[in-house]
């Protein structure tokens, strides 16, 4: 089962990725498909940064990653390069866990 | 005129191989939570040779180790690795690739890639970085894999704590720029985090994700023509 979502989620990022090389850019012309493929994985990064933060299945938690996830907000408007913004959220995390 | 183009070539040869190192703590990031999730050692590098794209492999562990179906897990992966097609309709033209070359090429149109060749300032510039940046990304991200898949049973608790704050950050990271640079996009990821937030209590592992993204990315695309 777990092999089968490994391959066939590759084989389907794969062909994503050709599928942009080989496709004509005239369709990036059309308004619809750009808007869609620039907005989608905006709402769905976001998505995906509240559920790995604030989730365990299906309850919402507040525990020590949104103070990691705090932690990366203030480096990420410092400017703060990714590798820093990710040992910053887990050193936070981790510290926050063993005080509390 | 070959000193200067001496320099560029240095200079995106080393940014490009800076890009490849950086990616290395999220590698062993993922190794760790594919692992934790319940995938074996094996499949676990087979995700980071095969899909090379982090979020979307983030994504797919994410909901497999939440309980979520496959399917779900799948799609969500897909809904994410959909923007690297947008980069390859950029990159198609400057690459200039056919054949053999395109489909090997096509691996490494990603993030990083795209980012590190959209910078560069001249064509024969745009296809070094995506070439060096592509190998020592794919060189780099499968060996951190390894090297956290092979390490996670050997992390204590405060290790899998910092770990877990890593992968949401590592996400906020990634849709960060787009946050800075349009008001659209943040409206979009504020109604895309409320929502999945929303739906978290009643829908699978997984499927809030899917829902948000469908929900907030397309309908606002709608909405906004």
């Amino acid at each position: 089962m777990i092999w089968t979502v490994v391959l066939a989620g590759s084989l389907g990022c794969y062909l994503l990725k050709y599928a942009g090389l080989a496709a004509s850019p005239a369709i990036l012309e059309r308004p619809a498909v750009r808007r869609a493929v620039e907005l989608v994985p905006a709402a769905m990064l976001a998505a995906l940064v509240v559920v790995q933060a604030f989730t365990d299945r299906q309850a919402l938690v507040l525990d020590a990653r949104a103070a990691g996830l705090a932690a990366a907000v203030v480096a990420l408007l410092l400017r703060a390069p990714f590798l820093v913004v990710l040992l910053v959220a887990g050193g936070v995390a981790a510290l926050v866990h063993a005080l509390a | 005129m070959s000193e200067s183009a001496e320099g560029w070539r240095r200079r995106t040869t080393r940014d490009s191989l800076g890009v490849g190192l950086a990616v290395g703590l999220y590698g062993a990031a993922f190794g760790a939570a594919a692992t934790a999730s319940g995938l074996s050692v094996l499949q676990t590098c087979t995700l980071s040779l095969l899909m090379f794209t982090g979020a979307s492999q983030f994504a797919l562990v994410g909901v497999l180790g939440a309980g979520g179906a496959p399917v779900a897990a799948v799609a969500s992966a897909m809904m994410l690795g959909a923007r690297n097609t947008l980069y390859g309709l950029r990159l198609a033209s400057p690459l200039g690739l056919r054949g053999l070359r395109r489909a090997v090429a096509a691996q490494a149109v990603i993030d990083e890639t795209t980012a590190m060749a959209l910078a560069a300032p001249n064509t024969a510039a745009l296809r070094l970085a995506f070439t060096v940046t592509g190998s020592s990304l794919f060189v780099g991200w499968n060996l951190s894999t390894l090297a956290g898949a092979l390490g996670s049973g050997l992390l204590g608790e405060s290790a899998q704590v910092a770990l877990d704050a890593v992968v949401p950050a590592a996400f906020l990271a990634l849709v960060w720029p787009r946050l800075r640079h349009s008001s659209t996009d943040r409206a979009v990821a504020a109604g895309g985090a409320l929502v999945a937030l929303a739906l978290t209590p009643v829908v699978p592992p997984g499927v809030q994700v899917i829902l948000a993204a469908a929900a907030v990315g397309l309908g606002f695309g709608r909405w906004r023509r």
